[in-house]
């Protein structure tokens, strides 16, 4: 637990856990939204379109501050976003084509200029270098500050326009009936995603963010049928992959931290998708199969009650397995008489054949609903 | 009655998606208090009609006004009620969520649904008859159920004018009835309620006043006067095989010159 005490007092290792703690908090909380709005990809293009932002900001300025990438980054990502929603709004292609029209040409635009740079200015390019992948190593405390002001600030109108968000994600056509501007809300929303997504670029870089728009989400929906709950546990995952991941690549020596925060975090979704509650594909297996072998159960009962009811005394009358085997159309009849054994319903004499218990007639008797 | 204000008036509207219209140069007014059916063939522009009139798609020409205003001034005076398929009902919320959206128009920006919008939204789902499953996840409703919560959404809205989009789609016949009486009761608080509508047969039962629309406005009014099998062959073209065993404003069926009458195949 020596990592404990360092995140305390090693200052590098605590302003990157730090920081990617805030980044998946950010972007958990709003990829929610993209998620809900089904505009997962929304994040990866506006992610991979602001390269080209950082690359012009560097070129214009000859600076490597991070606030002015940042800053080229978030235009370029608007710009990208709302290119999408006008090519939707104003031509017949649909939101997959116009994303994958956009990430390509931003993308294949950024790293054009990033060549160009290389040529020119040699190692000047260095620095930009780290958008694609991220480096986390390379988080100072400015760019902590930085990182959290945004954060801070995409969480509060988050706060202050939840109820406009929420309806606008639920029923957009309502929204306008009641006379709520839907595509301001709609810019505003679209636009806190990508400031979120620019707060994680320099950490995980553009390739990679899309998963912590989706990832988180995706994770957090197993686990709840409420918005609230919803955005919140998707801002924890993400928040909780962001720490994780930093403090895992500075035990190992020479783990990348972006990476790894991305495999955590793919790793809780994936942990979600199988064992959540009602929503798990492991728990609705296990609740089918106890529910088939209730069933399966129930209908050999029935079938030996059915034999029972022939004779003069149903509490006398044993059958054979078999008999009941030729009754069923399904296997399973000796699973079934061993569960009704455990549940004191039916009993097997010496001879091998079987017999309703007292409570198992009851239970027949309801089961075949009062028909003899 | 003629001199009265309209609930609704709507004047040379056209709405075109492309080069081809889908709603060309609609007038209708619709009387304050009537419970109005607007009825017509697929792809008659029934449902862009609704969403014109709320400004959810943008006319190339054409007014709209509200009780006498101006829609974008009147736009509180209106509630609507959207087909249920239009919206995702995995959505992460719960019923009484649902129907609290109703009342977000009227209050304002940056304030919370409280227990006032909570008390509104609970009566209106007791009206609607869905009071015990307010808490209820949406996803796990039943079609008519889901329908119930959007009438108790428009219901909170408090409005003068509805319009409701297939209200009676893929519900069963007693959830429709209830609805129906809940249509009716709004008709008798004086409200107005504008149904897009497709079941021919229950039209007389359902409705007092009419609008049969097939891109153009074919024939609008008191459903007594304009529910004719004259008009739903101009509505609906030729394909009226079905009209067959009911239109019940002609003449009765052994009336003489049956050759005449519309969709009869003759043999």
């Amino acid at each position: 637990m020596s990592w404990l005490g360092e995140l305390f007092t090693d200052y590098t290792l605590r302003t990157v856990a730090l920081g990617s703690a805030s980044l998946g908090l950010v972007a958990g909380a709003l990829g929610a939204f993209a998620v809900l709005r089904r505009q997962s990809l929304l994040g990866d293009a506006v992610s991979h379109a602001a390269l080209p932002g950082i690359v012009l900001a560097f070129m214009l300025t000859g600076a490597k501050t991070p606030l002015v990438l940042v800053l080229g980054a978030a235009l370029a990502g608007w710009t990208a976003s709302l290119l999408v929603m006008l090519i939707v709004r104003t031509t017949r292609i649909k939101l997959d084509t116009a994303l994958g029209l956009v990430l390509s040409t931003f993308f294949g635009l950024g790293l054009l200029l990033m060549s160009i740079v290389q040529r020119s200015a040699g190692a000047g390019q260095a620095g930009l270098d780290r958008f694609l992948f991220g480096q986390a190593a390379a988080l100072v405390g400015d760019d902590l500050k930085t990182m959290a002001a945004l954060g801070a600030l995409v969480l509060i109108v988050l706060v202050m326009m939840w109820k406009e968000f929420k309806l606008l994600s639920f029923d957009p056509a309502f929204a306008g009936a009641l006379g709520l501007p839907v595509r301001f809300i709609d810019i505003v929303l679209t636009t806190l995603l990508v400031v979120a997504i620019v707060i994680g670029l320099q950490t995980v870089g553009v390739v990679l963010m899309s998963a912590m728009i989706v990832a988180p989400a995706a994770a957090a929906r197993q686990w709840t049928d409420r918005l609230g709950r919803l955005v919140i546990l998707s801002g924890v995952f993400g928040a909780a992959s962001g720490l994780t991941g930093a403090v895992l690549s500075s035990l190992v020596p020479r783990l990348p931290t972006g990476p790894t925060i991305i495999l955590v975090v793919t790793t809780i979704t994936v942990v979600s998708l199988f064992i959540a509650p009602r929503r798990g594909l492991l728990t609705e297996r296990l609740r089918r199969g106890r529910q088939r072998r209730r069933v399966r159960a129930d209908s050999v009962l029935a079938d030996l009650y059915r034999l029972a009811a022939q004779h003069a005394d149903p509490a006398q009358a044993p059958h054979a397995a078999e008999a009941l085997q030729t009754m069923s159309a399904q296997a399973g009849v000796r699973e079934g008489l061993k569960q009704l054994t455990e549940q004191g319903l039916v009993e097997s004499d010496p001879d091998g054949l079987w017999r309703l218990t007292d409570a198992g007639l009851a239970r027949g008797a309801e089961l075949i609903g009062g028909v003899s | 009655m003629s001199t009265e204000t309209p609930a609704v008036r709507v004047t040379d509207l056209t709405v075109a998606y492309g080069e081809l219209p889908v709603l060309w140069d609609i007038d209708m007014d619709v009387p304050a208090g009537k419970l109005m059916a607007i009825m017509g063939p697929n792809g008659a522009g029934k449902t862009t009609l609704i969403k014109a009139i709320l400004g959810l798609v943008p006319p190339a020409a054409g007014r709209v006004e509200i009780h006498g205003g101006l829609y974008r001034d009147q736009r509180h005076l209106v509630g609507y009620v959207p087909q249920r398929g239009s919206v995702d009902w995995d959505f992460p919320t719960t019923v009484l969520d649902v129907v609290m959206m109703g009342r977000y128009g009227a209050l304002g920006w940056f304030k919370r649904p409280g227990k006032r919008e909570r008390d509104q939204a609970l009566t209106a789902l007791d009206k609607v008859g869905m009071a015990d499953f307010r808490a209820r996840q949406i996803s796990q409703l039943s079609g008519g159920q889901q329908q119930r919560v959007f009438l108790a959404r428009a219901l909170v809205q408090d409005a003068q004018v509805y319009f409701m989009d297939e209200p009676f789609q893929g519900v069963d016949a007693r959830t429709e009835l209830a609805i129906v009486d809940l249509l009716k009761e709004l008709r008798t608080l004086g409200r107005t309620v504008i149904v897009v509508h497709h079941d021919l047969q229950t039209v007389r039962d359902y409705f007092d006043w009419i609008t049969l629309l097939n891109v153009r406005r074919i024939a609008g009014g008191p459903v007594d006067e304009v529910f004719t099998s004259e008009n739903l062959k101009l509505a609906y073209g030729g394909r009226v095989e079905f009209l067959q065993r009911q239109a019940p404003c002609d003449p009765p069926p052994d009336a003489p010159d049956l050759g005449s009458y519309p969709g009869r195949i003759r043999p």
